[in-house]
């Protein structure tokens, strides 16, 4: 055996709170970022991506202290993402426990912030995430949520970022996110093949065969979803064992 | 009581969170006089090793790691140091351990950095992997690796090529993984070593 898939929650987070609805049984409070993470973490999730879409000033404060929260109670490593745009921002979370940064637009602004956090920190910290749209049959990178279309065909971007440090990527693909319909194996498979570092799917995930179909097809390293492990819609234990049936190597615990 | 050996090479708030959940006490070494608080040592690290050794060398405290003989385990870089070189900068190292510190090779197939949860082997009968199930999985992310040894490597896995998940000779031990985010079996290692 070797390198388990890993299958990954991401939680939406504001002002230090989840705020996509979570119907888990025995929730004291369906709310607290650190109950959920625990929750995940003890059904077998392998590693938690936290969104941070709070847009007050105070924001790097509220950021810390989930961060801190997290770090002191979940045993799994766990990535935060959401309104980082300097160094600092990235130093403070780092020495508040996170194990990875992810960061979208920013760097898409600012390319040479990849670089800097790179360097500073290593790029097994740095996570690219990339929201992708297809316009005229090219995927293009787009921002604000996929509302925003750039000028960066993805693969494009992907390469650049990856050359510039980037030391994993999580792609979405806005025109399957929120579709349950799958992911998109074939850009997926793309652009797992052509980079070095990991690539994280995201975006479509609306049944267990999902995942059989995105290890198996794309091959990619590990699986990103929301909505359907904070429904109940998939047990991460019954997730993992299909996938063991596929002879798709994970994590037991 | 577990001394952490502090030498500005990465945060150490996610093992000193561990080590609170475990109730396993520690406290903070940064002159050579404070060894003698502590009944075994921790050598943190993340980042470059080269840079890392840099920093330790910086301290003053090289000649009194390694002539440590109680319980001392390096963690991640702070593994990669005990050894005598890495490829990371080209960097002299320890030299506690006669073998090296080398980057995996790039492969669309083996990612690198080596990222997840990697299956772990025993090689050899220690107390440190005492309760944990032979084939565990361990948190694992680097991009630099220690080399298989049939003396000194604990535990292997494989990515690629067999590579060393943990070495041990004498009192000292390092683990390429991060025991403080390897779930159960990672906070199994950390006790095991405070029993040591």
């Amino acid at each position: 055996g070797g390198l388990a898939k890993r299958i990954i929650p991401c939680l939406d987070v504001k002002d230090g709170r989840t705020v996509k609805g979570v119907n888990f049984v025995d929730l004291r409070d369906a709310g607290d970022p650190v109950e959920l993470a625990w929750n995940y973490s003890n059904q077998g999730a392998d590693e938690l991506v936290f969104l941070d879409i709070t847009a007050t000033v105070e924001r790097r404060k509220t950021m810390v202290e989930l961060v801190k929260a997290v770090a002191r109670q979940i045993n799994i490593p766990f990535t935060i993402g959401g309104g980082i745009n300097e160094i600092a921002d990235a130093d403070a979370l780092l020495n508040a426990g996170a194990d990875k940064i992810s960061i979208n637009s920013a760097a898409v602004r600012n390319p040479a912030l990849i670089d800097e956090l790179a360097k500073a920190f290593g790029v097994q910290f740095v996570v690219i995430a990339v929201d992708t749209r297809v316009i005229n049959h090219k995927n293009i990178v787009h921002l604000n949520g996929g509302r925003l279309p750039t000028e960066k065909e993805t693969l494009n971007w992907i390469l650049e970022a990856e050359s510039r440090g980037a030391g994993e990527i999580l792609l979405t693909s806005m025109d399957h996110d929120g579709t349950k319909n799958g992911f998109d194996t074939t850009f997926l498979k793309q652009v797992n093949n052509s980079v070095n570092v990991p690539v994280i799917a995201s975006g479509g995930a609306g049944s267990v065969q999902h995942f059989v179909d995105v290890f198996e097809q794309s091959n990619v390293d590990a699986a990103l979803a929301a909505s359907v492990f904070h429904y109940g819609e998939i047990l991460i234990p019954d997730l993992k064992s299909i996938l063991k049936q596929n002879n798709i190597e994970v994590r037991e615990i | 009581m577990i001394g952490i050996i502090r030498y500005g090479a990465g945060n150490i708030f996610s093992l000193t969170a561990a080590l609170e959940r475990l109730g396993i006490p520690y406290g903070m070494i940064n002159k050579e006089d404070d060894f003698d608080l502590y009944d075994r040592y921790i050598i943190p690290g993340v980042g470059h090793a080269g840079a890392a050794m840099h920093k330790l060398e910086n301290t003053g405290l090289v000649p009194k790691i390694k002539s440590l003989t109680k319980p001392t385990l390096g963690i991640c870089v702070g593994m990669q140091l005990l050894t005598s070189y890495s490829e990371e900068g080209d960097a002299d190292l320890l030299k506690i351990f006669p073998i090296k510190t080398m980057r995996f090779a790039n492969s669309t197939e083996y990612k690198v950095p080596h990222t997840g949860w990697n299956q772990v082997y025993p090689e050899r009968e220690n107390p440190l992997f005492e309760n944990i199930p032979n084939g565990s999985h361990f948190y694992f992310v680097h991009s630099y690796f220690i080399e298989f040894d049939n003396t000194f490597t604990l535990s292997s896995a494989i990515y690629n090529n067999k590579f060393s998940a943990s070495i041990w000779r004498d009192n000292f031990y390092g683990v390429q993984f991060h025991p403080e985010k390897s779930g159960a079996y990672g906070e199994t290692l950390l006790k095991n070593f405070s029993k040591l």
